[in-house]
């Protein structure tokens, strides 16, 4: 059975392009636009891996990744943060907001590509 | 606490103890000075002043000028070692003696 | 024998006068080393030695005995307990510069007038009498010399008159030469230092002559004693006792005393030679004292005045030259007492009484120093001329009757009404002003009702009626047997009752008062008076110590904060009570609090006056207060400074703030910019990858890609423009290309521009016709940049289904236009914020980088206008308004 990831980013184009990849991969890719909608869909459906965007409309991407941390069932999920805020002021605040993997827009494909594999490895 | 007070003068300790405490004991006998006379010069209430055991004045003005110039003496002997106290380094000062 | 008399007379007081000249002159070329030696200021104590002693003494041996010598043993004793009370009397006579016995009571009680006034009274109403005598006894003394008819009774009256004249004239040349009573009389203390000398030896020459001359040497004269009618011993015990307290106790009180004691005192060591040399004095001055009376008492006849035995026995046997030696020595004891006594009487009058009543009366308030000299110097001159002729009337109004040594003895118990007072004042700090005043008032009243007034005779000024019954027939009121006891000796019936209702009423009335601040000051100067004055430096932390820096505090600082201030540091110094020990670091703490209200000079000066010995007088206080008032002055400019200060800071700190936003902003604005930027090139990056890398995509799926990254590039470059563009208008390097059009044609050139997009097409715009009146002289491109950004933004966001745009134009003095679409408007968090940057309604359909309305604000600002958000037009509606310079009518 396929591994699941949710991809919650609002930027059209960058969803496409993470789906393209990613089910290339072989992995089922739900994608959701909305902050402030996102944790019920995790809850309803827990994934194997979650792709956060930081700056979502609604509601921020630390905020998801916090009710995501308290809540027992999904607590133990990776997250690989998205971000396209570059200063290290934001990186600081990722890493203490406790992200599995982080990484800052843009990025190559194969990086992450290879983030996702090592964290579908590691939460098994 | 006055003792405490008593600034180190830059001399024996010893000394300036001795000094201290023979300095105190003289104004003791000063204080007591004028009581010691008072009680001399009480004593003609206890004299008979009738018939023949009466003291002869000749007796009272002996004793009364005789315990006068003792008593005088006394102060004098008293007043020159505050004095030479006072003139002392370890001393009062030269305005005098306080207590 | 008379002329000769006279003239011997006459020498004299010249020579005194030469005496105290010389003494003056020498002291002003300060050459006063010997005026001021222990010597000079024991033999000036022999004042106490009055016509009194030097006559009387005789005269009391022969009517009681030994009781004379009790006279002489109470000064002794009080001299030889000079530890006790004398030291600390002259200390604080030197540190408060007293003037007066009524000074001291006055300055130890707060400063209180009344007690000034009230012992004031209390010495002449006792030295006046005294003066009397000394006057009475020169005139006897002439009278013995006198014998026949030379003298008439008036003539007599003639002799006191002269002396009480010559003795005015005396006093008023040495005893005013200076304002400062406090300072030394020089003249007068040697001319009397001179006449000690001199009774002294008239005395002794006689004693001599009576034993050695006359009775056969030392045994040969204790036999005639013994065998005379003194042969016995035979007092009274109580008043031999009575008398050496009574005579102590005036020593102490006695305001002529006083003053040689203690305000003409110029080295406290001298009282230390005093303390045996004075008691010497007494003793050689009462040695020959019963070999004269029993010699008198045998020579002369029955009948014979006693009290001038020492004048009449020489001369019986035919010395003249020593009867005069010894009239000179008489002459000498009454006029240096009389002179001392006028000194001191005159400066309490003219201190407490004169110059009083002259202030309140010549109350020009601006008194020159110079007048107020003149003033004291003549009400002392004529205190002292009123004193001596007070003196003199008595004596002729009294016709000299009553023994010489009753009048003394009156008078003794009259000043020493002041004992408690005093005593008091210096060992007890709780002694209080109305203490003072009960206890004065209660032992002057009995004083005057059982002794002095009986003193007259029955019938002369109390009824004889009230010596026998009491007054209006009140038994226990009788004067000479109060409360029924009767049978006591007159005199220890006064010494007695007044002293004991004195002292009581002065305890009881201080244990019920409450003293003043200056007076609890006052006391707490007198009776640690050591602590406080210059002498051995002994810096000792006595607990009294601390309650002066306490009181001293509590002036300053308030008691409150004073109080709370010492047992906070009594705490830190591990002391149970609420006075902390004076160490040096709470005297610094306790400085620096004062420092706080009158300035770190005065607090320390303040401080060092208590723990470094020199005293508070009144006006030095009064220095302060006036200080304190000039420093709270002082402060009130330094906090208007403050506030200026504070004011500054405040803008500081406003100006700090407004950089720390700004730098806030900043900050945000990067991230912001990051953020616009990579999003684009994420897309672009993902899919020129997935191009690259990916084999076998289909080639509906490679257009779509490269599509995908053509647009995003596009925005790339849209937003770069934007920001350049804001970045421009924001450092105003916008160079503005003024031109004169129409609005309507501007508006027109937007909207089709604004169809140029895609999207575009949907909107119904409706413009008003107006615009195409409206002249506009301005950069119309700029305008029309704001107009298409406006135009645009209804196409993005306006959600109703039929959208439609308003273009309301209102001509005039400022062109307003409006731009108002039918959707559903902002909600007022947004309507705040839709002019910041990167601002957007919703990211959803963000089609721009957000900065569009930041940069029409920009230009509009730019051309002097405004743009702002319109609500409650029912959707979204911006309002640009286009100021009058540029807004002008079709030419």
């Amino acid at each position: 059975m396929a591994k699941r990831v949710m991809l919650i980013e609002d930027e059209p184009n960058i969803i496409e392009a993470i789906s393209f990849i990613l089910s290339r991969e072989g992995l089922d890719v739900e994608t959701h636009a909305d902050g402030t909608t996102a944790n019920d869909r995790l809850r309803a459906r827990v994934p194997d891996l979650v792709i956060l965007d930081v700056m979502l409309p609604g509601k921020s991407g630390y905020d998801i990744l916090r009710e995501l941390r308290e809540d027992t069932a999904t607590a133990g999920v990776p997250v690989l943060m998205l971000t396209a805020r570059g200063q290290s002021r934001d990186r600081e605040m990722a890493e203490r907001s406790g992200v599995s993997a982080y990484m800052t827009k843009p990025f190559s494909n194969a990086e992450m590509l290879g983030q996702v594999r090592d964290l579908l490895a590691s939460a098994v | 606490m006055a003792q405490e007070a008593e600034p180190p003068r830059g001399k024996p300790l010893v000394f300036l103890e001795r000094q201290s405490y023979r300095r105190r004991r003289v104004i003791d006998a000063a204080r007591v000075l004028p009581f010691v006379g008072l009680l001399l010069w009480l004593v003609p209430l206890l004299w008979r002043d009738e018939g023949t055991a009466a003291v002869r004045s000749s007796s009272a003005i002996i004793f009364l000028f005789g315990t006068w110039f003792v008593l005088v003496l006394a102060a004098a002997v008293l007043s020159w070692k505050l004095a030479a106290q006072a003139r002392e380094p370890g001393g009062a000062g030269p305005g005098g003696l306080g207590d | 024998m008379l002329n000769t008399l006279v003239a011997v007379c006459s020498l004299y007081v010249l020579f005194l006068f030469a005496i105290a000249f010389a003494a003056e002159r020498a002291a002003m070329r300060g050459q006063a080393r010997w005026l001021r030696s222990p010597l000079v200021y024991t033999l000036s104590l022999s004042i106490y030695c009055t016509a009194w002693t030097f006559y009387g003494a005789v005269g009391s041996a022969v009517r009681s005995g030994f009781e004379y010598l009790a006279i002489y043993l109470g000064p002794s004793l009080a001299l030889m307990g000079w530890w006790w009370i004398l030291r600390k009397l002259v200390r604080i006579g030197r540190t408060q510069r007293l003037t007066s016995v009524a000074d001291l009571i006055s300055a130890r009680y707060g400063k209180s007038n009344l007690l000034a006034v009230g012992v004031t009274i209390l010495a002449v109403v006792g030295t006046t009498p005294y003066i009397a005598l000394q006057l009475q006894s020169v005139t006897v003394s002439f009278e013995v010399f006198g014998v026949g008819d030379l003298f008439s009774g008036q003539e007599t009256g003639y002799t006191a008159l002269w002396v009480a004249a010559g003795l005015a004239l005396f006093t008023v040349i040495f005893g005013t030469r200076n304002l400062d009573a406090n300072e030394r009389h020089n003249g007068v203390v040697m001319a009397i230092a001179v006449e000690a000398v001199v009774k002294l030896c008239a005395l002794l020459a006689v004693g001599i002559f009576v034993v050695w001359g006359l009775s056969g040497g030392i045994s040969g004269t204790l036999a005639r004693i013994d065998a005379s009618p003194l042969g016995e011993w035979r007092i009274d015990g109580g008043r031999w006792t009575g008398m050496i307290v009574l005579s102590g106790a005036a020593f102490l009180c006695l305001p002529r005393i006083f003053q040689v004691l203690v305000v003409e005192n110029d080295n406290e060591t001298h009282l230390r030679t005093a303390s045996w040399a004075f008691p010497l004095y007494l003793g050689l001055m009462s040695l020959f004292v019963v070999p004269i009376a029993v010699t008198g008492l045998e020579l002369l006849p029955a009948g014979s005045n006693p009290d001038l035995f020492v004048l009449t026995v020489p001369m019986s046997q035919g010395r003249d030259g020593l009867a005069v030696l010894s009239f000179l020595g008489g002459f000498s004891s009454a006029t240096s007492m009389v002179i001392v006594a006028a000194i001191a009487l005159s400066t309490m009058v003219s201190n407490h009484v004169v110059m009083p009543l002259f202030l309140r009366y010549a109350q020009s308030g601006a008194t020159v120093s110079g007048d107020v000299r003149h003033v004291v110097l003549l009400a002392r001159r004529l205190s002292i001329i009123g004193v001596v002729m007070l003196g003199y009337l008595y004596y002729r109004l009294s016709g000299g009757g009553a023994a010489l040594a009753s009048i003394g003895e009156v008078s003794f118990a009259g000043v020493a009404q002041v004992l408690p007072a005093m005593l008091g004042g210096i060992f007890w700090r709780g002694g209080s002003r109305i203490g003072a005043l009960t206890g004065l008032t209660l032992g002057f009243g009995c004083w005057g009702y059982t002794l002095f007034l009986p003193s007259f005779g029955a019938g002369v000024l109390l009824p004889e009626a009230w010596l026998l019954d009491g007054p209006f027939g009140i038994g226990w009121l009788r004067p000479q047997a109060l409360f029924g006891i009767a049978g006591i000796d007159p005199l220890l019936h006064t010494v007695f009752w007044s002293l004991t209702l004195n002292t009581g009423g002065f305890v009881l009335a201080s244990l019920a008062s409450f003293p003043g601040p200056l007076e609890r000051l006052q006391g707490a100067q007198f009776v640690n008076v050591f602590e406080h004055s210059t002498g051995p430096r002994r810096w000792s932390g006595k607990v009294a110590q601390a309650e002066d820096l306490m009181i001293m505090a509590q002036r300053i600082m308030g008691a409150r904060d004073a109080q709370a201030l010492f047992e906070r540091e009594a705490q830190r110094q591990g002391l149970g009570g609420t006075l902390p020990a004076p160490t040096p670091d709470f005297l610094e703490t306790l400085e620096r609090e004062l420092a706080g209200s009158v300035g770190a000079a005065t607090a320390h000066a303040m401080v060092g006056q208590i723990v470094g010995g020199m005293s508070v007088s009144v006006e030095e206080l009064m220095a302060v207060a006036d200080e304190t008032a000039q420093l709270m002055e002082y402060s009130a400019r330094l906090e208007a400074q403050s506030q200026e200060l504070a004011r500054t800071a405040a803008q500081l700190r406003e100006a700090n703030a407004k950089l720390t936003r700004l730098s806030v902003q900043k900050d945000a604005f990067l991230s912001q910019i990051s953020h616009e930027l990579r999003t684009p090139m994420t897309s672009i990056r993902a899919f020129s990858e997935i191009l690259r890398d990916t084999e076998g995509l289909e080639p509906e799926a490679q257009n779509k890609y490269a599509s995908i990254i053509h647009d995003e590039a596009v925005r790339l470059t849209r937003l770069l423009d934007d920001l350049l563009d804001l970045s421009v208008l924001e450092n105003g390097q916008v160079n503005l290309n003024l031109r004169k059009g129409i609005l309507a044609d501007v508006l027109d050139r937007a909207v089709a521009a604004a169809a140029a997009d895609e999207h575009g097409a949907r909107v119904k715009i409706w413009c008003d016709p107006v615009a195409g009146e409206v002249w506009l002289d301005t950069d119309l491109d700029r305008l029309s940049q704001v107009f298409i950004n406006l135009v645009a933004n209804t196409r993005k966001y306006c959600d109703a289904a039929q959208p439609q745009l308003q273009i309301r134009v209102r001509p005039g003095a400022r062109v307003v236009i409006d731009f108002i679409d039918n959707g559903s408007g902002l909600s007022p968090e947004a309507q705040d914020v839709i002019f910041e940057k990167f601002s957007r309604v919703s990211d959803q359909k963000a089609g721009g980088a957000g900065l569009g309305l930041a940069i029409c604000r920009q230009i509009m600002t730019r051309l002097g206008g405004e743009i702002s958000y319109l609500p409650g037009q029912g959707g979204a509606a911006f309002r640009v308004i286009l100021p009058a310079t540029y807004a002008a009518a079709a030419p």
